[in-house]
């Protein structure tokens, strides 16, 4: 019974020494919160689909700790932002800004729907002044049907 | 008028086709850095061989110089080295490595198995001066004019057309 007991005491102990070791990391889960915020909106240089946030590439393990200091330093999120896209561009933010190399980005969905929508509009317009002869039956016999005075 | 009908969805498809066609071309992994045509980054780091000295961004000033990134783990950097010991071997400019998130131990040996083509490498063991320069694939190659800023960088290994088609014309017109 003791020799149980003394198992299940050490192994309490072995999760407690596994909690203390991943402290560091949640020491001040605020700032921890803030940086996740901010790397999720940042792009991965190494695996372009991660965000650094997802990625465990060396890079993005180095940005984390970077970011994680200007945060202690008390540095804004723009401060880091433009600290990042001055060393790696636009690239990086999976936000892009809004200007004039970007605009397509931006407009370019919103213009295709509309253009979309736009000929889409025209030709069932066009189709629904059309002489109902000029198409052809949906079924044979239902000819009659539709030709109604 | 009544061709119209049948050319314009040949030309929209033409149109896709030559997107879809450049598409193909670019290389995603190529990022255009925005340090191009920028001071470069100051820097202060120990010679790889020689942990005693220091050498600052400021000391290279004044002349055209290459700096290439490298490592002992980075294994795009085996293929690359004997175009940078043959590019070191022409005297026409000093290049200078910067031996990133490495360890000393590793990093010379590497050096006395392949050839040191370096004026002298810099140890970048944390690569936080890696981060400065916007360094996110070993090897890139930078170079720099006598005022010290950035006038190309190639991300990935150099290869000899880059070399000759690219690296050696900039450097004669920085020098000239």
């Amino acid at each position: 019974m003791a020799k149980w007991i003394f198992a299940l005491l050490f192994a309490l102990a072995a999760g407690v020494v596994a909690a203390q070791e991943a402290a560091p990391a949640a020491a001040d889960p605020e700032l921890e919160a803030r940086m996740v915020r901010i790397t999720a909106e940042l792009r991965c240089l190494v695996c372009q689909n991660q965000t650094i946030a997802d990625s465990h590439a060396g890079l993005a393990i180095d940005l984390k700790n970077q970011v994680r200091e200007m945060l202690r330093r008390g540095d804004s999120d723009q401060q880091i932002i433009a600290f990042m896209t001055e060393r790696y561009g636009d690239f990086v933010l999976y936000r892009p800004p809004l200007k004039r190399t970007t605009a397509l980005l931006w407009f370019g969905p919103a213009i295709l729907l509309v253009g979309g929508l736009l000929i889409l509009f025209l030709v069932l317009r066009r189709r629904s002044r059309m002489d109902p002869n000029l198409f052809e039956p949906d079924e044979p016999g239902q000819l009659d049907d539709n030709r109604s005075p | 008028m009544k061709y119209l009908k049948f050319l314009l969805p040949l030309a929209i498809f033409l149109g896709l086709a030559a997107f879809l066609a450049v598409g193909l071309k670019l290389d995603p992994k190529e990022v255009p850095s925005p340090l191009i045509n920028k001071a470069s980054p100051a820097f202060q780091l120990t010679r790889l061989d020689d942990p005693a000295s220091t050498i600052r961004r400021d000391d290279l000033m004044g002349k055209v110089w290459v700096l290439n990134v490298w490592a002992s783990w980075c294994v795009a950097c085996q293929a690359e080295h004997p175009l940078l010991v043959e590019f070191a071997s022409k005297k026409m400019v000093p290049i200078y490595g910067l031996n990133y998130k490495d360890e000393r131990v590793a990093g010379l040996r590497w050096l006395s198995r392949y050839g040191n083509p370096y004026t002298a490498s810099l140890f970048d063991e944390d690569g936080r001066v890696g981060i400065d320069w916007g360094v996110y694939g070993v090897p890139e190659t930078f170079v720099m004019d006598r005022q010290g800023v950035i006038r190309f960088k190639h991300i990935g290994p150099l290869t000899p057309e880059v070399i000759r088609d690219q690296v050696e014309p900039l450097v004669r017109q920085l020098n000239g």
